[in-house]
């Protein structure tokens, strides 16, 4: 099962030109990048591992490309993303952020259905994936 | 297409103008301005070759500015990223400085990531490194300095149409800096010595710098500038036009002192005239002192470069 999240959830995955130019745009409006990995694709998982600092004073997207390049060695087979940061205040948030690595396998979510009092049933998702310890996942 | 409107790309390019401006923006150096003209024809011509798909090799662009401080070396490097900016050699033209002290790090695993860091910044544009043979320190087998040297040999070797370095420093420094560093010398294309600015270059460096501040000499101050360089490129640490800097800005502050001593009121074109009398009450009119280091040649007094007189 494919996992969408982030800006362009909705599109295919991006080639490295798109994501150059999606890159410029961030530097163009002064976000800084920071990019981000991880092995657990539960989507209430906000906070992913940082893959160096975020990226300030960066003029060219090569630079994050060659980052960006570096962790994808590092992690062949984790999600990786890309997010701009507005700062500006009153903003201060992620502005964009997209994935930009995926694992070649993604075997999906199992549904658990918990029943609750008075025969009520609550719903609860569980990835395939997060059977295994963290760090051996997507082997 | 079997013809190339070679005026068009030239004129398109908009390197006339930016080789104007050298050309009135900075004053001497004609051997410089020479070169840079050579290298954006040549630069020119590799993009019209690769256009109309006779493949070249992609030119190499590092460069290496040799020359006394204050030749204007990085003034030179801004417009060079400007030119590579024009051709489309680099995307984003702008210039970063470095130093040793932003390459090498001062404990174990420190300098990679700084000197990674300065490479990003610079990249889609143009890395000038300053005084670069401080980074090869070899009477010290343990310097970090050879670490930040593998790693700018490697971004310069592999990404090439990412960002453009430019090594700058002394002349004789940098051929011994070269020899020890041989990987540095083949991936360097050009070579660009900046000579000393005469007397008269001096000067006229000097009547802009006043200009450009709205200050003016008269001819009596004019003089006594002329006076002062002669005995100011004797002394040591003379470092051509940023003393002529320096010397200018002693004199605004002679100038204004005198003023205020004076009080009362005056025109307002005193605020901005350069008295004689603010210039001789500098240093190097002191006979004695001026004797007595001026024997220093200028080669001997390389180490102090930006030393304040």
């Amino acid at each position: 099962m494919r996992i969408t999240q982030g800006t362009f959830s909705y599109l295919p995955d991006f080639t490295d030109d798109e994501i150059r130019e999606q890159i410029q745009y961030c530097l163009d409006n002064d976000w800084p990048i920071s990019i981000e990995y991880t092995d657990d694709p539960h989507p209430r998982n906000t906070y992913w591992e940082m893959w160096g600092l975020p990226m300030f004073d960066i003029k060219d997207p090569s630079a994050i490309m060659m980052e960006l390049d570096a962790c994808r060695k590092a992690f062949p087979n984790h999600y990786i993303r890309i997010n701009g940061y507005d700062r500006r205040l009153g903003r201060q948030t992620i502005a964009l952020q997209f994935i930009v690595q995926r694992p070649k396998h993604e075997p999906g979510f199992q549904l658990e259905r918990i029943e609750s009092h008075d025969r009520t049933v609550r719903y609860s998702i569980r990835s395939y994936a997060a059977d295994k310890p963290a760090g051996e996942r997507y082997q | 297409m079997t013809e190339v409107d070679i005026s068009t790309a030239w004129r398109e390019s908009s390197l006339q103008q930016i080789l104007d401006d050298l050309d009135r923006d900075l004053v001497g150096l004609q051997p410089v301005k020479t070169r840079i003209r050579e290298i954006a024809a040549m630069l020119l011509v590799a993009r019209l070759r690769e256009q109309a798909g006779l493949t070249t090799e992609k030119p190499t662009l590092h460069m290496c500015f040799t020359g006394r401080p204050g030749t204007g070396k990085t003034t030179v490097a801004t417009r060079m990223a400007k030119i590579l900016q024009s051709l489309g050699y680099v995307r984003k033209g702008h210039l970063v400085v470095a130093t040793r002290d932003d390459l090498v790090g001062q404990y174990v695993g420190h300098t990679a990531p700084k000197t990674k860091e300065v490479l990003k910044k610079a990249m889609g544009g143009v890395l000038f490194i300053d005084e670069a043979y401080y980074l090869y320190r070899p009477e010290n087998e343990r310097d970090y300095g050879q670490e930040a040297i593998e790693m700018l040999l490697q971004v310069m070797e592999n990404q090439r149409d990412d960002l453009v370095v430019v090594l700058a420093g002394y002349k004789e420094r940098m051929d011994i800096f070269f020899q020890a560093n041989p990987g540095f010398h083949s991936r360097i294309a050009h070579h660009i010595h900046f000579p000393d600015y005469t007397l008269d270059e001096l000067l006229q460096i000097g009547e802009l710098m006043v200009k450009q501040q709205h200050y003016t000499f008269d001819d009596a101050s004019r003089r006594a500038f002329r006076e002062y360089l002669q005995r100011r490129i004797q002394r040591p640490h003379f470092s051509n036009a940023r003393s002529v800097r320096n010397a200018i800005d002693r004199f605004k502050l002679r100038q204004a002192n005198r003023l205020i001593k004076q009080g009362g009121s005056i025109p307002v074109a005193e605020l901005a005239r350069i008295d004689a009398s603010d210039i001789y009450a500098s240093s190097v009119f002191q006979d004695g002192a001026a004797v007595a280091v001026g024997h220093t040649s200028p080669s001997e007094a390389q180490g102090g470069e930006g030393a304040r007189r």
